[in-house]
């Protein structure tokens, strides 16, 4: 049972992913992508019903910190490694119309 | 006939906890300060950092599930919402989705006399997003990451309200709960308290839901009630005209009182949920529920009754006090320096009230220290000040939190106490008005009060009326 | 005395017996690094100057007592997804270009306060995905052993640089066997850490729930020490986990009599190159002669561990680089239209194939309809195949296994078939996903030549036993260097 990944379904992960691909390289995702659920799919012949889903390896838990103000005046290292930077802030191209 | 409408409307909350520390890093949450300097690798999602949850934050998380009659999750987990958006800086917000921290609660909201369940469906804890400013001068946009991991968790409710009327009593409901616990200040204006409204319309009888519209950006309740009389009608006007209402989020512009829809291509609703690795489960014991509950603090229905009990406060004016948590403080501490609860609470009823009302402010508004307060009280009953005089120094403490005595010494506005001085005055008076003083000799009682004005006016208010009265009897 | 040679501990003792001095050490480094880096290209960015006046200070330190651990002047590499506060750290990625963190990783803290002297950051394959160290936007590095053929991946620049003398010693991390399998393929020793042992704060993610930082040297002593140096409850990691003793080298014993050593049938099956198969045989026969019990038994599910990886790690993973924008820090397209053209401009010239294929393949199988199919399914896996070691451990204290089914494949041979060259991970990866301790130790060579190595997998939190079994193995077999790093004395 072949996975068959659409033109449409490469495009909405594209949008997911904030990745533009190209013609060439939609094609070779797309054959990837296929290629890799099909060998993901070998799971199905494994039986998992009743097994709980396993998220953490060890059963560590309840791991916090005290309600306490350490750090200082962060700016200048935030932005540090700016690529772009206005008013001690990041610049980005607008985003609301 | 023309059809009729009932609108149903569930309401997704916000509330920024009042920690002093962000959810996940030791950055501080206060508000305001330049641009990016409440920040750390963590809060502005520097390769390389993790995060660390902060304990309060599970507290308050908890302390408001109780309140609202929530069960608590005992095996509780944060998941990633991944979107990508330039005020979210790791492009996925710590969120909850498969266990959250709290489920299955309702408050009680009365409307109209009318008393009614809200069933909350889940609450959740999660962390804010940035600031974005638009940048006028080059059209672009600047991210401000100071209250990027300020905690909040979201109340998510059933689609159990009817109306803008309930709706908004479910708010004042859900913020005064918040407020007693101490959980966060819930300033609409500010945005420590956002509404996000779930609404759809559907004949009166029918059994489905119709289709519902999220709106967004409402930030007072009253851009809240006419957000929901907008859409209501809009989507009635769709549905009689056999168009479909999409379901879509829509951003509600108060000053055009309309809403638009937010959709674009590049805004897949899909969020790919999946549990946080970096942070681990939580797990909470009935002990600590206990304990949380144990530490819980005075409710507004006991603030209530202590208040009519302690102070000799009627029903109704313990009820304008205890409605915010914030007044109620103010209350409380003025009335403890003064010692006069009775004139305290006068003028938080009064003249606090109709001040806020002309100013159109919340309680939660309320500027002033409750010491000015107290001292203004103490001013009048010493007779320092007259009540004329009296209002207009509180009127200057409500909007400036100025010291009441201070002000009253700089300004000269102290009752002139001084018998020979207001001899003077009063003589001059006598003369000036004959007729007034024929009057009242001839029987006119009241012509007394028209003197004293004159006296009050002449003496620039400076005076005590029950003085003048007193002494212009005795002149007579 | 040819330093580049020495282990890290020698040289650490020679430090400490004034016989050299740091600058000695760093010199010799350096000079090794001038003289092979321009064909093993291991290293991403080499800070002489640096390293240099660090020596000074670290000499001091020793001199007036402050620092007297074993690993004081010793020079060593980091792996370039490891943040170095003010040097340039890219996971050897172009969308990281010029990215220069501000503070620096846990376990380099660690590392710093024993008097390490960083030399530079190492190569991998781009943000960990690979197991070539040929997905690097910096070029490929080679194996110091055959310079035709790839060192492994994604930490190659870390055991190239170990195997050919350029550095003491080097980290490395390790999410699906990163450490492990170029350690085989360079013919040095690495760890992977049970997971929670050494912080990952500072380490650029992969896979989050996977992703573990180890040691790579030259001998299982070094090994044990460097690990006892990097491990640490960090506070700043929620996955770190308070263990009850950090003496990784009380490992270091050379007895191995009665120690219950588990051999799985289905990991010597037709998949295994045979003289891969036959040199690990041999290694266990050694230990088996020194007294362990060895057992042959079947694990099972072994075939479902790379399907359940790649769906974990991927999702992971196309969560944990959505932080790569251009709005905050590194490569941002030069020109675009709008927010979201910059976002996907940035990322797809940013990104090389290979992470955009994971990053793809993370974002569908969570996206909305498939996340129970593919995601939680991986996951309920995962519980199974915890369950199958965690049997296998009730009866044996450690399990041996190859690191590779084959030794170091040649360059340019593997990247046309990614779903291959995942094939190749068949061994290291239940490891990282049920959170395993494993070590991997050279035992021989193939007819090519090249090293092989054998893995030794431990129970949660039991590294002292796979030392102790590596170690053992070790005491007949003096460690091998590439004639490479011999240079021409």
């Amino acid at each position: 049972m072949a996975n068959q990944i659409t033109d449409e379904t490469i495009e909405y992960v594209g949008i997911l992913a904030k990745l533009e691909l190209s013609d060439a390289e939609k094609e070779e995702a797309k054959k990837d992508m296929e290629k890799m659920l099909d060998y993901i799919d070998t799971l199905n012949e494994l039986d998992t019903d009743g097994v709980e889903p396993m998220s953490h390896v060890f059963p560590v838990h309840n791991v916090f910190r005290e309600d306490v103000v350490t750090n200082g005046d962060g700016s200048a290292d935030t932005l540090a490694n700016a690529p772009l930077a206005k008013d001690q802030s990041f610049k980005v191209p607008k985003t609301i119309g | 006939m023309a059809k009729q409408y009932e609108t149903v409307i569930g309401l997704e909350v916000h509330v920024e906890l009042a920690t002093k520390t962000k959810i996940f890093c030791s950055c501080s949450t206060q508000f305001g300060g330049a641009p990016n300097t409440h920040t750390c690798p963590v809060c502005t999602g520097m390769p390389g950092s993790l995060p660390v949850l902060n304990k309060q934050v599970v507290e308050y998380a908890m302390a408001i599930g109780l309140a609202t009659n929530c069960d608590i999750t005992q095996v509780c987990k944060f998941d990633r919402k991944n979107y990508f958006y330039p005020d979210n800086p790791q492009n996925y917000q710590i969120s909850q989705l498969y266990l959250p921290i709290a489920r299955n609660g309702y408050v009680e909201i009365e409307v109209a006399g009318q008393k009614k369940k809200v069933r909350i469906h889940e609450m959740h804890m999660e962390e804010d997003a940035g600031k974005l400013i638009h940048d006028e001068w080059d059209d672009t946009s600047l991210v401000d990451y100071n209250r990027s991991g300020v905690p909040l968790v979201e109340i998510v409710s059933e689609p159990d309200m009817r109306s803008a009327d309930e709706v908004i009593a479910y708010l004042e409901k859900l913020r005064t709960i918040v407020q007693y616990l101490g959980a966060s200040d819930c300033k609409l204006q500010e945005g420590s308290m956002r509404a996000d409204v779930n609404l759809s319309v559907r004949e009166v009888g029918a059994a489905e839901f119709g289709t519902r519209t999220e709106m967004k950006n409402l930030n007072s309740f009253k851009a809240i009630a006419r957000a929901i009389e907008g859409e209501r009608e809009r989507q009635i006007e769709l549905i009689e005209e056999g168009k479909q209402v999409v379901q879509e989020t829509r951003r509600w512009d108060d000053n055009k009182e309309s809403s638009h829809a937010m959709r674009s291509k590049e805004d897949a609703q899909d969020y790919r949920y999946f549990p946080e690795p970096d942070l681990v489960p939580i797990i909470i014991s009935d002990e600590w529920i206990q304990k949380v509950k144990d530490r819980q603090p005075e409710l507004r229905s006991e603030k209530l009754e202590r208040y009519k009990k302690e102070y000799d406060i009627p029903q109704y004016d313990a009820e304008i006090l205890t409605n915010s948590k914030h007044m109620a403080d103010i209350f409380e501490e003025a009335a403890a320096i003064c010692g006069k609860p009775k004139k305290v609470s006068n003028w938080l009823m009064v003249e606090t009230m109709r001040l806020l009302k002309e100013n159109g402010m919340e309680p939660e508004d309320i500027d002033f220290a409750p010491e000015n307060l107290a001292a203004l009280v103490e001013l009048t009953e010493a007779g320092t000040i007259n009540s004329s005089v009296a209002k207009e120094v509180f009127e200057k403490i409500f909007a400036e939190d100025i010291d009441p005595k201070a002000y009253v010494e700089e300004h000269g506005l102290k009752t002139v106490n001084d018998d020979g001085a207001l001899e003077e005055v009063l003589k001059k008076v006598i003369a000036d008005n004959p007729q007034a003083v024929a009057d009242y000799q001839g029987g006119k009682k009241k012509a007394l009060g028209a003197l004293v004005g004159q006296t009050m006016k002449t003496m620039k208010g400076k005076a005590d009326p029950v003085a003048i009265n007193k002494k212009l009897q005795e002149m007579l | 005395m040819d330093i580049t040679s020495m282990t890290a501990v020698e040289i650490g003792k020679k430090i400490k017996a004034k016989e050299i001095t740091v600058a000695d050490a760093v010199e010799a480094a350096i000079a090794q690094i001038e003289r092979v880096e321009e064909n093993v290209h291991s290293f991403v960015r080499i800070d002489k100057e640096g390293a240099r006046k660090r020596a000074e200070e670290v000499q001091k330190m020793i001199n007036d007592g402050t620092l007297t651990g074993p690993l004081a002047g010793v020079p060593v590499a980091i792996k370039d997804n490891l943040c170095t506060k003010g040097v340039e750290t890219t996971c050897s990625s172009k969308i990281l270009e010029g990215f220069k963190p501000t503070f620096t990783a846990e376990a380099v803290v660690n590392l710093e306060k024993a008097g390490a002297v960083i030399l530079g950051k190492t190569n991998m394959d781009e943000f960990a995905m690979g197991s070539t160290t040929e997905t690097s936007y910096y070029g490929e590095t080679k194996n110091p052993w055959n310079l035709e053929h790839v060192p492994g991946g994604s930490s190659g620049g870390s055991c190239a640089a170990v195997a050919a003398g350029e550095c003491a010693y080097a980290l490395g991390s390790d999410t699906g066997g990163s450490i492990r399998q170029p350690s085989s393929f360079c013919g040095v020793v690495g760890i992977k850490p049970t997971y929670g042992t050494v912080s990952r704060y500072g380490l650029i993610a992969y896979g989050s729930s996977l992703d573990q930082i180890g040691p790579i040297a030259k001998d299982v002593t070094d090994c044990a020490t460097i690990l006892e140096t990097i491990a640490s409850h960090d506070s700043k990691d929620s996955t770190s986990i308070a263990r009850e003793s950090y003496d990784f080298t009380e490992g270091l014993v050379a007895e191995v009599k009665g120690m219950k050593i588990g051999v799985p049938r289905d990991y010597f099956t037709e998949g295994l190159d045979p003289e891969v198969k036959e040199q690990i045989l041999k290694a266990v026969k050694v230990l088996e002669e020194k007294g362990a019990v060895v057992e042959e038994f079947d694990l099972s599910l072994v075939q479902y561990a790379i399907p359940a990886y790649y769906v974990i790690a991927s999702a992971e993973a196309s969560s944990n680089l959505s932080r790569f924008d251009g709005v905050k820090y590194g490569y941002r397209t030069s020109e675009y239209e709008g927010l979201h053209n910059m976002y996907k401009k940035t990322r797809s010239e940013g990104f090389g194939p290979e992470v955009k294929r994971r990053i793809m393949l993370g974002s569908f199988v969570l996206s909305s309809g498939y996340y129970d199919a593919y995601y939680l399914k991986a996951l309920r896996t995962k519980a199974l195949i915890k369950k199958a070691f965690d049997k296998a451990f009730a009866s044996y204290d450690a399990i041996i296994a190859p690191a590779a089914p084959t030794t170091a494949p040649k360059l340019g041979e593997s990247l046309s078939d990614p779903l291959k060259m995942y094939l190749g991970d068949i061994y290291t990866i239940a490891v990282n996903l049920a959170g395993f301790p494993g070590i991997t130790i050279p035992v021989g060579k193939d007819s090519k030549g090249l090293p092989v190595g054998m893995q030794i997998i431990g129970d949660c939190f039991q590294e002292k036993k796979i030392i102790r079994a590596a170690y053992t193995f070790e005491q007949t077999k003096s460690y091998e260097a590439p004639e490479l790093a011999k240079g021409d004395r």
